[in-house]
């Protein structure tokens, strides 16, 4: 089961690898960037981003809405320490040592949030994750020494990546893509290591799992400083890819986004998340010409409420019963 | 001096408000174990129904324009709360992930909603001159009489439902549905019913506390958001499901608004969030919830 | 007039083509211009991003969406006030949808993060919709980006001195939001009101603040002559109610989106305390002037009776005098957009003309506009609370005033930077 999964996302990797060229292929050059760029790459982006939800609800029970905010804090931490940036906060420092600074802050923010929660599950933390959340949404808005306020910081324009321009839309492209696929996989990883086989375990029984002599709490702390360093490395790209990083980037409507992907997508596995804000991201780029821009949220909200209601497990689940329907009987029951 | 007086009974008053909302929150959390995340939602249907009954009532200088009002704000969250309930939640019953995702995706639906029908500007109820202008306080001066009368509606909301949960039938079920859900049905209770009276009552504290908001403040897009915040940080502090908890849940995050914003305003949202954490740190189930 | 010059250039332009002497991509550049619009539609400032969006349509109709003799076709984009969705929009309009020019965006951040991204194009313009962050065209300019609008700190010309020197108030308290478009507004104020002599205490209130009781408790004590009210929206409307609540009984002075219909309009208790009111901004409702009166005429025809306001928006206005730039700048080149929009844009720096509230616009060289500003006084008028016009400071520059390196050496303005300098003696 599991070779067949790294089989088939190693196919997807191979796909979106040739996407571009694709566009290339049926249309304009420009129109061909604005898919690559601002349909795939930010999809992609947006997908690491809901995939460090999933990676926490899939593996550890957990729906933490503060991903975005700790997603936020990689990108404001770049944008606070690296030079260029207006204004100027603190400055002085390349991406190279930023681009680090804002991944080990957003790991941080991941095990406080962990830390914080330890004790909850459920609704309960997501409660909780969602008031930390708007916590830090609330004090980086009103806070202007060194978040600029509610402007936010701009002209974060990113690194040259080996005499590539970071803002040329396909070397934008190909770096999200790699950064996706090395974190999914990463992920596969680590879910079949000592550390995943934990966390299922305490997913499923956290009682027995402490009986066999395993910290529970340091465990799921650890998961979240994961999820935190996932969330990170999203943060960072979208700031880049925004040029900039303001409070509404962390807000209520883009936590609950993030929680939308996924959902969409389906939490029951980390591929959902790359689905899910794939067909967000198309979604809210073409509602205008779909259905009515101004209207984007009631048809967004509609799209989740069905199916949340009628398939919960998202499009993944949603692909598995449309396979069971067609196999017919000698498919595996779950 | 007396503008510690001040500061104290703004942060009472505001404690008043969030009270009233955050208690059908905790209400409905607490029978039927599900976060209402469309609880700000039902806030702020209730404060614009409210107003589009209560402005043609008040062109025509009506002295009962606000009561109408009031009464259609409520009704219309009682009805919708119940509607929710029966429609979209009950059949999920202890799917309490599941019934979250669905009130979030209400929420979004009837925000963008409201925008559509009402547009983006502000509104403001006023209330009846009776208790409108501002009332003499000894040692204080003159103190707005709607914030006073918000105090009093919030101890007669709380009073009310203690009332209710302890000396009533519906009550006795209620509690009896928080320790054990099939012993009630067993019983021969008809438990689904006594779940959508339930939402039907959290909701209608939702509208009781959007036209009482939209009168002490202005109406906007966006107020559901912040009410839904705040309902569960007060709920989260005082103590989930727990109605003394949420008073005093309200208590501590209303006082801790207006004296953070009197003493260091850029820091102030702050304060409420470093009481939840440290109250998350030393009594995960809140001040006076049960472990 | 604009009209039959417009008929004129195109006749010209194909009198060009017939006589042979043009080349191939000129012909080409007869197919529309693609003006791609953005405003906000959903958050906050939905209602300034929808009579932003009317006045462009009125104003496209007037000249039969046609300018340099080339039709103009709309395509309309809607943010929701915040800097990143803004950005996600500017891009669709301009790789996917492939339009000429933006006229856009609403708020501050928006127009910070549109004038970033405009660095990074070649070929393409954008002009400003109604955004009034003085740093978007002040500091790090963009060649790409055009404003005349004024912004946040012009606004406030001319109501310093009103207070100091009319008035004869020489302590104020001024009430603000604790972020960018407030603090603009009050450097503006403290610029002239500092100069002149007067003493200011600030209260800063963060955004989204509702609950003004102990703000409000600390002002109604001290002795100050004035109250100068700097928050919008919501946060004025809630400040203003609690204020009469309180029985406050100030003269009162506001900064520009204070004094505007959507308040106005708004029932309440603060109608009455707002009467008087003194304020400063680039639009009134009532203004002495013919072409203003013609506008709001013709604003009421069109949308009285489809939602629009009584008299157009702060928004709206600032999208017709960015359209109108745009719109002088096709015909002055006759449409023509090639060589990278180079000739255009020139036009566009050139360009000289009266907005709709018969204020003259030019641009400085950071592409900024210089332009005229009202000082208001909201009186009863035709049995509604109305913004009049008794005053006008013209040809107001960005730095009102003083010397740009001295302007610039004040640095950016904050809450610790409130422009508060007194006259050098």
């Amino acid at each position: 089961m599991h070779d067949r999964v790294i089989l088939w996302s190693l196919l997807g990797v191979v796909l979106m690898l040739l996407a571009p060229w694709g566009l290339l292929q049926v249309l304009p050059v420009n129109q061909a960037q604005f898919w690559t760029a601002n349909i795939l790459g930010r999809g992609i982006v947006f997908g690491i981003i809901a995939m460090s939800l999933t990676f926490l609800a899939t593996y550890g029970g957990f729906i933490s809405l503060a991903q975005m905010m700790i997603a936020g804090v990689a990108g404001y931490t770049v944008a606070v320490f690296v030079d260029g940036a207006v204004p100027r906060i603190v400055g002085g420092f390349g991406y190279a040592v930023a681009i680090p600074l804002g991944l080990l802050a957003a790991t941080v923010m991941g095990l406080i949030v962990g830390a914080i929660s330890v004790r909850t599950r459920d609704i309960y933390l997501l409660m909780i994750t969602l008031a930390l959340a708007m916590g830090v949404f609330r004090f980086i808005e009103t806070n202007i020494a060194w978040f600029n306020g509610y402007e936010g910081i701009r002209n974060v324009v990113g690194p040259g990546v080996f005499g590539f321009d970071f803002r040329n839309a396909y070397v934008f492209y190909y770096i999200a893509l790699a950064t996706a696929a090395a974190l999914y996989f990463g992920v596969l990883y680590l879910v079949r290591s000592p550390f995943g086989l934990v966390l299922q375990g305490i997913r499923d029984n956290p009682r027995r799992v402490a009986a066999l002599g395993y910290a529970v709490g340091l465990h799921r702390i650890a998961a979240f400083g994961v999820a935190g360093f996932i969330a990170g490395c999203g943060g960072v790209l979208a700031t880049i890819y925004n040029i900039g990083i303001s409070p509404g980037s962390i807000g209520l409507g883009a936590s609950v986004n993030v929680l939308i992907m996924s959902v969409i997508g389906g939490l029951g596995h980390p591929l959902g998340a790359f689905m899910g804000s794939l067909v967000f991201t198309f979604f809210d780029t073409f509602a205008a010409s779909i259905y009515d821009r101004e209207r984007f949220n009631t048809l967004i909200g509609v799209v989740f409420l069905a199916i949340v209601l009628l398939s919960p497990d998202g499009l993944l689940g949603a692909g598995k019963r449309l396979r069971r329907l067609l196999g017919g009987a000698n498919a595996p029951r779950p | 001096m007396d503008l510690a007086a001040i500061i104290t009974l703004n942060g009472l008053t505001l404690a008043a408000l969030y009270f009233i909302v955050a208690s059908g929150f905790s209400l409905i959390f607490g029978l039927m174990r599900v976060v209402n995340m469309a609880h700000g939602s039902l806030y702020l249907v209730a404060a614009y129904v409210g107003y589009a009954v209560f402005e043609p009532l008040y062109d025509d200088d009506v002295w009962y324009a606000w009561y109408v009002g009031l009464a259609a704000g409520i009704g219309f969250a009682a009805v919708f709360g119940a509607a929710m309930q029966k429609l979209l939640l009950g059949w999920m019953q202890g799917q309490e992930l599941r019934q979250a995702l669905v009130t979030i995706g209400v929420s979004i639906i009837v925000a963008d909603q409201l925008l559509a029908i009402y547009g983006g500007n502000p509104r403001q109820f006023f209330a009846p001159d009776a208790i409108f202008g501002s009332t003499q306080i000894p040692g204080i001066g003159g103190y707005p009489t709607f914030r006073l009368v918000q105090i009093g509606i919030a101890v007669a909301v709380g009073v009310g439902l203690w009332l209710l949960l302890n000396r009533t039938k519906l009550g006795m079920m209620i509690r009896a549905g928080v320790d054990d859900r099939e012993m009630l049905g067993a019983c021969g209770v008809n438990v689904p019913l006594v779940g959508i009276a339930v939402f039907a009552l959290g909701a209608a504290l939702a509208g009781l506390g959007g036209v009482i908001g939209a009168t002490a403040q202005p109406l906007s897009q966006g107020v559901d958001g912040r009410f839904l915040l705040v309902s569960l940080v007060v709920v989260i502090v005082g103590g989930m499901g727990s109605i003394p908890g949420t008073a005093i849940g309200a208590i501590l995050i209303g006082l801790a608004e207006q004296i953070g914003q009197a003493v260091f305003p850029t820091y102030s949202v702050v304060l409420t969030f470093v009481i939840m954490v440290v109250v998350l740190a030393t009594r995960p189930q809140g001040v006076l919830g049960r472990a | 007039m604009t009209l039959r010059l417009t008929r004129r250039s195109a006749l010209l332009g194909a009198g060009g083509i017939l006589a042979g002497g043009l080349s191939a991509p000129a012909i080409a550049q007869r197919a529309p211009i693609r003006l791609g619009g953005l405003a906000t539609l959903e958050g906050p400032f939905a209602t300034g991003g929808q009579d932003g969006f009317r006045c462009i349509q009125m104003e496209l109709e007037r000249i039969n969406s046609t300018a340099g003799g080339r039709r103009i076709e709309l395509i309309r984009e809607s943010s929701n006030a915040q800097a990143d969705v803004a950005l996600a929009r500017a891009r669709k309009l301009i790789e996917q949808d492939n339009v000429d020019m933006i006229l856009g965006p609403l708020s501050g951040a928006e127009g910070i993060a549109l004038r970033d991204y405009s660095r990074t194009l070649t070929g393409k313009t954008i002009v400003n919709g109604s955004s009034g962050a003085s740093d978007t065209t002040l500091r790090n300019p963009s060649p790409n980006f055009f404003r005349f609008s004024t912004d946040g700190t012009q606004w406030m010309a001319g109501l310093g001195n009103h207070v100091y020197r009319t008035m004869g108030v020489r302590e104020v308290a001024i009430v603000a939001g604790d972020y960018a478009f407030p603090y603009a507004q009050v450097f503006g104020f403290n610029i002239e009101f500092c100069r002149a002599g007067g003493k200011v205490t600030h209260y800063w209130a963060p955004l989204g603040t509702t609950d003004f009781g102990s703000q409000i408790a600390q002002i109604n004590r001290s002795d100050v002559g004035a109250l100068v009210v700097v928050h919008g929206g919501t946060d004025g409307l809630a400040f203003m109610t609690q204020y009469a609540q309180a029985g406050g009984n100030k003269p009162l002075v506001a900064g520009s989106i204070m004094a505007d219909q959507s308040m106005l309009s708004a029932r309440g208790p603060h109608r009455r305390v707002m009467t008087g009111m003194i304020s400063a901004g680039p639009i009134a409702d009532v203004i002495d002037d013919p072409m203003w009166r013609e506008f709001v005429e013709r604003y009421r025809r069109r949308w009285l009776n489809e939602g629009g306001f009584q008299s157009p928006s702060i928004h709206g206005v600032n999208y017709t005098t960015n359209l109108m730039g745009i719109l002088h700048a096709l015909n002055a080149v006759d449409g023509d957009l090639s060589g990278n929009q180079v000739a255009f844009q020139r036009a566009l720096a050139a360009a000289a003309f009266k907005a709709p509230t018969g204020a003259e616009v030019k641009l400085d060289h950071n592409r900024q506009a210089i332009s005229d500003i009202f000082v208001n006084r909201i009186e009863e008028r035709d049995g509604r609370a109305q913004v009049v016009a008794f005053a006008r400071a013209n040809a107001i520059n960005q730095t009102l005033g003083t010397p740009e390196a001295q302007f610039l050496a004040l640095g950016a303005p904050s809450r610790d930077n409130p422009g508060c300098v007194p006259a050098a003696s």
